[in-house]
């Protein structure tokens, strides 16, 4: 058993990830223009015109994938977060500090894809719907998080602080999700809804997923190479 | 330990009535912002009606993050931040026992203002009653919460404005419920969810908050 957690342990300091990390990235980038090229050819080729929507309805093949990254690397950072705070390892407030700046990106790109695709759809840029309300504070939870970080000089100070706000904010977004869904069927009627047709066609679901997929692939990339520039500036 | 609470308590609290002019500068404040809608906006009855609740909320959360910064500032510059660290009290109850001290003096005086306030805005009489229990239950979750940023900025350059971009989109849950069980109430509907809801929240945040203040003063204090 002791062997094992030595070996999990192992690439724990930031001078063996090093070349680990370089390895990955360069997979995973590889695998993201891989998972990009074809899922942008099962978006634009296979995947049939929507009857009500028309070709505009596309846009859900960057923005669903997105909406989707940007939630999910919220959890990953207060993930590393927690480690870091409890296990007092560099790498891990490295990785959060790597992922914010890509998962704020992504809660941009579905903020925008979405207005792109309201506009012709709902024709207005922007409505207070539940999702987008909690989507935005989302991105005001990463900015919160990049401008704590960036305000304190002492790096060590930096990473606890921004990984005590991490947590503190990842407890808070269910609080703030219900909270906004709750005041908007409060505040206006359900003027818009996002169900989809029930029976999403099977090529658009695979499109979907290969885009998130490259997305995966890129986020991954994009981090390790982040932490591989945190890890030689700190040497 | 009681007794270490209520000393803190007593302590902020006469500071504060020593400097009276930091508690009249937020209230004054919210009184201002208040004010400032209707210039805004116009003076039409009904639409100052409709936004009386989400105003004077929307003022209450600047004016208490406003005030949030002297939270520890003082404490910290004088050493005596260190002082209660080292001391022999669990520093959550220390943090719970100064963040009650910072509502008294900067949510208290809010929750007994509002009512004017809605005077003006031309809210019906009985709403007044349920504006103040909002905020009553509402504020002393925004000192509790804001305590977490006020500890995370402390000493930090340009401190204030970090602060409102870190403890803003924690206080949206609050502003939710707290201006919607007036609109609830105005609706002619029962308030009672949002409140027992608000009342959950500054239970949660009572119970849980000040542990985080007090991880986050050891990172920003060591």
């Amino acid at each position: 058993m002791t062997t094992h957690s030595i070996k999990w342990f192992w690439f724990a300091s930031p001078h063996t990830f090093y070349p680990l990390a370089g390895a990955i990235a360069r997979i995973c980038a590889a695998l993201a223009l891989v998972f990009g090229i074809a899922g942008a050819y099962v978006a634009f080729f296979v995947a049939p015109t929507d009857a009500q929507q028309g070709e505009v309805y596309r846009i859900i093949f960057i923005h669903v994938p997105a909406a989707w990254m940007s939630m999910f690397i919220y959890v990953v950072i207060a993930f590393w977060s927690a480690l870091g705070l409890a296990m007092q390892t560099r790498l891990s407030a490295m990785m959060a500090r790597a992922l914010a700046p890509t998962g704020a990106l992504f809660t941009f790109i579905a903020l925008w894809t979405g207005s792109l695709w309201g506009k012709p759809t709902w024709g207005t840029w922007w409505v207070w719907d539940a999702r987008l309300t909690s989507e935005l504070i989302l991105l005001f939870l990463y900015f919160g998080f990049m401008a704590l970080q960036a305000a304190i000089d002492d790096r060590r100070r930096a990473d606890r602080a921004g990984a005590l706000l991490a947590i503190v904010g990842v407890v808070n977004i269910p609080i703030i999700y219900y909270s906004v869904q709750w005041w908007n069927t409060l505040h206006q009627g359900a003027s818009v809804s996002f169900t989809r047709a029930p029976s999403m066609a099977a090529t658009m679901l695979t499109g979907m997923l290969l885009v998130a997929l490259a997305f995966w692939m890129y986020s991954i990339a994009v981090a390790l190479t982040r932490v591989r520039c945190e890890i030689a500036e700190a040497q | 330990m009681l007794d270490i609470a209520r000393t803190l308590v007593w302590r902020d609290l006469l500071l504060a009535l020593r400097r009276r002019s930091d508690i009249a500068t937020a209230l004054l404040f919210f009184i201002i912002v208040a004010s400032l809608f209707p210039l805004g906006v116009g003076a039409e009855p009904n639409l100052l009606r409709a936004i009386a609740p989400g105003v004077i909320w929307v003022a209450a959360l600047l004016s208490s993050m406003l005030s949030l910064g002297r939270l520890f500032a003082g404490d910290y510059a004088d050493g005596t931040l260190e002082q209660l660290m080292l001391g022999a009290a669990p520093l959550g109850v220390v943090v719970a026992a100064k963040s009650f001290a910072h509502w008294v003096v900067s949510g208290l005086p809010l929750v007994l203002i509002a009512p004017v306030i809605a005077l003006q805005y031309d809210v019906a009489a009985p709403l007044y009653g349920v504006l103040a229990l909002s905020l009553l239950l509402g504020t002393p979750v925004l000192s509790i919460i804001g305590a977490i940023g006020a500890a995370l900025t402390l000493g930090l350059r340009g401190g204030g404005v970090l602060l409102s971009l870190l403890v803003l989109p924690l206080y949206v849950p609050v502003l939710i419920l707290g201006a919607g069980a007036v609109d609830m109430a105005a609706a002619g509907l029962s308030p009672a969810g949002q409140l027992e809801l608000l009342a959950a929240m500054l239970i949660m945040a009572a119970a849980f908050a000040p542990w985080a203040v007090a991880a986050a003063l050891r990172i920003s204090a060591e």
